[in-house]
C-alpha cells in the first residue's frame, strides 16, 4: 500500500481530504544548511477544520508549520523543496512575496509575544499595517470576543500587553492574529507555556475558531490532539542515514489515529511507548 | 571492650561552636565594623567632589544668577554688571547642531550594527571603531575639524563647533542605541513578522518604539557630555563678546567663557565665570536627570 522513494525511503499513505482544502503542502525536502530537517510529508490543511500535528521531539513538526507562512524565511540557512498550493498560488514560487503570505496565513506562536504596547494598540497593529479603512474599534472588539479574552480586558484596554497573566497573553496574540481574518491559523504548541486552566480555555477557543478559520496544530500533547483536532498527521524521526530527519507517518481523522492505526509506529507512539 | 576503645579513638575531637549571642568586642565583629565603616566612608568620598564642587559653585556664582546674567552681553575690561547670555544662546546651538547631525546617523548605524547585519566585517570594524572613539581626546575632535572646516571656510565658526561636537556623540549614540535595539525580544519581533510585516516595518513599528527609552537615555547623556565640552570648541568656534548673527561666525559658549573669563584679573568677571560654571553644571545636570526620567518609562508590567 505504502510507497517508497527512489532511495527506499518510507512515504505514507496519501490522506484522502473529506472537504475543500485551504493550504496544500508537499514537502520534498525542507534543509538547514546540510541538515536534511524533513522529508517527504504532504498534509492538506481542510477548510474549517483543525488539523493536528503530533510526534516526538524533532520529528519537524515545527519546521513543516512554520514553513507555511514563509517564517522559515528569516532563517538564514533555511532551503525548501516541494511546493505548498494556497488558492492557486505556491506560495514558495519566486512571484510570490512572503510578506504578503504571513498576511493571509496568520501565526500564534509558543511563547505569547504581545507587542510593548496597550492592549488595544497590539490587536490594531495588523489592522493598520494592512491600511484598515473601516471602524477599527468594531474589528478590535470583535477579535477580543472571538479570542475569549474581551472581559477580562475590556477595562483595560489601554494598559500594557505585558501586563496580563500568561494565558491571556497568549489570547491576546491569537487575537491579534484573527484581527485581520486570516484564512489559516497556524498554532505552534500555543498551550505548551501554559498552566492546565489556561489551556483548557486555549483548546475550546480553538474548537470555537475553526468555525471562522481553519487552525493547523502543533502539539506536544496527545490528549490535546484527541480533544482539537479533527484531523491529525503523525510524524516520526527518521534515524536510519546517520541523520534525524523527520517524515509523515500516517494521517488520517483523529479518531481513526488514535483508535485503529494502519502503522506500528503510530500505534507505539499513541499507547505512549515512546515520546 | 578493645573494640569500643577504638571507635571513640576514630571519632573526630568535639567541635568548639561559637555561642549564638552576639559578641561585640568579638575578633569577627569587630572586622566587620571596621570593614563596614571603611565601605561606608570610601563611598562617601567618591562623591565629595560633585557635591564640593556644586556646593562651591552656588556660594560663588549663586549671588550673581539673575535674569541679567542669563541675557546681557560679556562685559569689558573695567565695566560692572553684565552676563553671557551670548554664550548659553551659542553653547545651546551648536548642541543643536551637533544633535541634528548625530542623532540621525548614530540610529542609522545602530539599526545596521544591531539589526540589519550585526556579524559583518564593515560591523565589526565599525563597533570597535566607535569604541575606540569614545575614549578619543576631545581636543583632537578640534584639531580634526579645525582642518577639515575652519581652515577650507577661513572662519571660525558655529557650524564647525556643532560638527567638533557631533564627532564627540556620535559613537556614544551609535552604541547606546545598537544596546538598547538588541534587547529588543526575538519573539516581538517574530511576532511582528508573523504578522505580515517587512523589515522595514519591523524595524519602525515595532524595533524602534520599544528601543526608544534606551535610544532616549543615550542621546540625552550624549548631549549632556557634548554641552560641557570646552576643548574641541576652541579649535572651531573660538569665541565671541555677540550675540551670534548667523551660523558661520565666531560663536560664544559657556564653557570657552569659562575659560576666559577666570583667567582675567577683573573681579567682575571672575564672579560671573562662576556663575556661568553653575549655570552649565545645572544644563549638564538637568540632561542627566532627563535621561534617568525616560529611561524608567519603558513600557512594561
Amino acid at each position: 500500500m505504502n510507497m517508497q522513494s527512489e532511495m527506499g525511503e518510507f512515504i505514507a499513505k496519501k490522506y484522502e481530504p473529506k472537504g475543500p482544502v485551504v493550504l496544500d503542502c508537499h514537502v520534498k525536502n525542507i534543509y538547514y544548511g546540510d541538515f536534511r530537517a524533513v522529508r517527504d510529508t504532504t498534509i492538506p490543511i481542510e477548510k474549517n477544520k483543525v488539523t493536528g500535528f503530533i510526534g516526538p521531539s524533532g520529528c519537524g513538526k515545527s519546521t513543516v508549520l512554520r514553513s507555511m507562512n514563509r517564517m522559515n524565511d528569516l532563517i538564514e540557512s533555511f532551503r525548501f523543496e516541494g511546493h505548498i498550493q494556497y488558492h492557486n498560488h505556491d506560495i514558495y514560487s519566486k512571484k510570490v512575496d512572503a510578506v504578503i503570505v504571513r498576511r493571509y496565513i496568520g501565526m500564534v506562536f509558543q511563547l505569547p509575544n504581545p507587542f510593548s504596547m496597550s492592549i488595544y494598540d497590539n490587536v490594531a497593529f495588523g489592522l493598520r499595517l494592512n491600511g484598515f479603512k473601516g471602524d477599527e474599534e468594531e474589528m478590535v472588539v470583535k477579535a477580543l470576543k472571538r479570542a475569549a479574552i474581551w472581559n477580562d480586558v475590556k477595562d483595560k484596554l489601554k494598559n500594557s500587553g505585558l501586563s496580563l497573566s500568561g494565558g491571556q497573553q497568549q489570547r491576546l496574540c491569537i487575537a491579534r492574529a484573527i484581527a485581520t481574518e486570516p484564512d489559516v491559523l497556524l498554532m505552534d504548541e500555543p498551550c505548551s507555556a501554559l498552566d492546565p486552566i489556561a489551556t483548557r480555555q486555549i483548546e475550546e477557543l480553538m474548537v470555537e475558531l475553526k468555525q471562522h478559520y481553519s487552525v493547523a496544530l502543533v502539539t506536544h500533547n496527545m490528549q490535546q490532539a484527541t480533544r482539537v483536532a479533527d484531523v491529525t498527521a503523525f510524524l516520526g524521526v527518521d534515524i536510519s542515514n546517520g541523520g534525524r530527519t523527520g517524515y509523515l507517518v500516517e494521517m488520517d481523522d483523529t479518531k481513526k489515529i488514535f483508535e485503529d492505526p494502519q502503522q506500528l509506529l503510530t500505534k507505539q507512539y499513541v499507547r505512549g511507548e515512546f515520546s | 571492650m578493645n573494640q569500643t576503645n577504638e571507635q571513640v579513638q576514630v571519632l573526630p575531637p568535639r567541635l568548639e561552636l561559637p555561642g549564638l549571642e552576639k559578641n561585640v568586642f568579638e575578633l569577627r565583629a569587630l572586622k566587620n565594623f571596621f570593614l563596614t565603616g571603611l565601605v561606608w566612608g570610601l563611598a562617601i568620598l567618591a562623591s565629595v567632589p560633585l557635591i564640593s564642587v556644586i556646593y562651591m559653585l552656588i556660594v560663588e556664582g549663586g549671588s550673581r544668577l539673575d535674569l541679567e546674567a542669563v541675557t546681557a552681553l560679556p562685559p569689558a575690561g573695567f565695566e560692572t554688571g553684565g552676563g553671557f547670555g551670548n554664550a548659553i544662546l551659542g553653547t545651546l546651538t551648536m548642541v543643536g547642531i551637533a544633535s541634528a547631525l548625530s542623532i540621525p546617523i548614530g540610529i542609522m548605524a545602530a539599526l545596521y550594527l544591531s539589526i540589519l547585519n550585526p556579524n559583518s566585517k564593515i560591523a565589526t570594524t565599525s563597533r570597535f571603531l566607535a569604541k575606540v572613539l569614545t575614549g578619543f581626546p576631545s581636543i583632537l575632535a578640534g584639531v580634526f575639524v579645525y582642518a577639515v572646516i575652519v581652515i577650507t571656510t577661513g572662519t571660525y565658526s558655529a557650524w564647525a563647533g556643532g560638527v567638533a561636537l557631533a564627532v564627540l556623540m556620535l559613537p556614544t549614540v551609535t552604541l547606546a542605541a545598537e544596546e538598547a535595539m538588541k534587547q529588543v525580544p526575538q519573539k516581538m519581533k517574530d511576532a511582528a513578522f508573523g504578522m505580515g510585516c517587512t523589515r522595514t516595518q519591523v524595524i519602525f513599528k515595532v524595533v524602534l518604539p520599544t528601543a526608544l527609552p534606551g535610544i532616549m537615555t543615550g542621546v540625552i547623556l550624549a548631549v549632556a557630555g557634548a554641552a560641557g565640552e570646552s576643548a574641541p570648541l576652541l579649535f572651531t568656534a573660538l569665541f565671541s563678546n555677540y550675540y551670534m548673527s548667523e551660523l558661520a561666525e565666531p560663536t560664544a559658549s559657556l564653557s570657552i567663557l569659562i575659560y576666559n573669563f577666570s583667567g582675567m584679573p577683573f573681579e567682575n568677571q571672575i564672579e560671573l565665570a562662576w556663575t556661568a560654571s553653575l549655570v552649565l553644571v545645572m544644563l549638564v545636570l538637568f540632561f542627566n536627570i532627563m535621561a534617568r526620567v525616560v529611561g524608567r518609562t519603558k513600557f512594561r508590567e
